[in-house]
């Protein structure tokens, strides 16, 4: 069970670094975000249908949502039944805010994600102020002029963080690969490097078009 | 040496428990936490009531036998057990809530006393070699490499004691297990029943409703044996080679 949550874990490490790498398109121009979000749909066409590889993609995202998210939850309610008596008093010795709101902090970037698709791939709405109809760029541009949109998308960034520092060290361990303390010190800083390169990653378009620095028109 | 404890009373497996507020005055600080548990039950005697139920034998630090949640932390303030914890560790008036360990495969017996048996069970599952009776062979015809031996020995330290257990969010109780695991599995003596050793051990770990690791670190922290977590690490790679070998 815990494994299923690893390896659907480390899909995901996969999928957020691609993403952001492909977020930082919108710093090379509109057009460039465009031709990249269509690039995604034509990508091995003719050999796949149009779309066919996106939806590939989507397809085993889901599926390792599931099983990421039925695991936890099968997990959580097993720890939960492991201690029904709780403790008066408890005090932590080395628990950590990242290692303690996992479960907490999963539900949160679940809850961001649903959002998320709404905005930008389901409905499309826009709550800015430039015409961005059919134009994936104008609309990114146009969502983060929005200041509290920014916030929600820095908080979602803080929980992802969290969640990826202590994921990737603890998929290392479940699987077995850091036996020794020097491994365990490797796979902690890469659980560090990978999740700041990501929320950093993902923070800066947001940013910078807060900022007024790609204006987009 | 004076204190206010808080202690878990409970008279019994089926019945409801709660918490006791007990002063206990001109404590020594050479005296041990369970000394100074002894003082409270003698007064405790005097006065007719019914002394508080705590388990100990050792009394040196080696057996396993005593464990209290001591103000939110398995054994106290420090790395050793509780048996060897003295009044120094804590300061003139301080409030000192005392529990048992709380797992549900820890039923509470009495007072402060568990029955820890889901352990034995565990190691009954497969933390042993089976052997041929008789006299001891010849040491030196099994060579063992130092630094095998010395991770080997590192992990036979456990005492089994539970503080990992109690210590950890999710009342698991793999630190314990990894232990197990990595003393039998660095030595030549414990292959032939490696794989098996690890699927039934972590099978009845689940079955007496222990949770599962979430790395945290808190039963490392708590161990008065100071192991180490890479032992879980060393029984998620066992067990992910033996499934893998369709054990």
């Amino acid at each position: 069970m815990k494994m299923l949550m690893a390896v659907s874990g480390a899909l995901f490490v996969f999928y957020v670094l691609v993403h952001m790498y492909g977020n930082l398109k919108i710093f090379a121009g509109v057009e460039a975000f465009n031709e990249y979000a269509e690039h995604l749909r034509t990508l091995f066409t003719p050999f796949l249908p149009d779309g066919g590889f996106l939806w590939l993609f989507r397809v085993v995202l889901i599926a390792a949502l599931v099983v990421h998210a039925w695991a936890a939850f099968y997990l959580w309610s097993r720890a939960r039944g492991a201690r029904t008596t709780r403790y008066v008093a408890k005090a932590a010795a080395r628990a950590t805010l990242k290692s303690t709101m996992m479960r907490w902090g999963g539900v949160a970037i679940l809850l961001f994600l649903v959002w998320h698709l709404l905005q930008f791939t389901i409905v499309k709405f826009n709550v800015g102020s430039l015409q961005a109809e059919g134009n994936p760029g104008l609309l990114v541009i146009s969502t983060f002029q929005v200041w509290w949109v920014v916030l929600l998308y820095l908080l979602a960034l803080v929980a992802l963080g969290l969640h990826l520092y202590h994921g990737v060290w603890s998929a290392t361990q479940t699987l077995g690969w850091a036996g020794s303390a020097a491994a365990r010190r490797r796979a902690k800083t890469l659980g560090l490097i990978i999740a700041l390169v990501t929320s950093v990653g993902f923070a800066l378009p947001p940013l910078a078009i807060l900022f007024g620095l790609v204006k987009g028109i | 040496m004076n204190f206010t404890l808080k202690i878990w009373r409970q008279a019994g497996s089926t019945t409801k428990g709660e918490m006791v507020t007990y002063p206990v005055a001109d404590i020594s600080e050479d005296m041990s936490f369970l000394e100074m548990l002894d003082v409270l039950n003698e007064q405790l005697n005097a006065r007719g009531e019914e002394p508080i139920a705590f388990d100990s034998d050792c009394r040196e630090g080696i057996c396993g036998m005593c464990g209290l949640m001591i103000s939110g932390k398995a054994h106290g303030p420090e790395v050793t057990t509780t048996c060897q914890l003295h009044m120094r560790s804590f300061s003139d008036g301080d409030e000192i809530t005392v529990e048992p360990w709380r797992a549900d495969a820890f039923p509470v017996i009495k007072d402060l006393v568990v029955d820890r048996s889901s352990l034995d069970r565990i190691i009954q599952a497969g933390g042993f070699i089976s052997a041929n009776t008789g006299s001891a062979p010849e040491a030196h015809s099994v060579p063992v490499p130092k630094a095998k031996a010395d991770r080997s020995f590192m992990a036979a330290a456990c005492i089994g004691c539970g503080a990992c257990v109690a210590a950890c969010p999710n009342a698991s109780g793999m630190l314990f297990m990894g232990a197990k695991i990595t003393h039998l599995g660095e030595l030549p003596q414990g292959q032939p029943e490696r794989d098996a050793r690890v699927v039934s051990m972590v099978n009845q770990h689940d079955d007496e409703g222990f949770g599962g690791c979430t790395n945290i670190g808190e039963c490392s922290s708590a161990c008065p044996k100071e192991i180490p977590l890479d032992v879980i690490n060393q029984l998620n790679r066992d067990l992910r080679g033996a499934l893998m070998r369709g054990e």
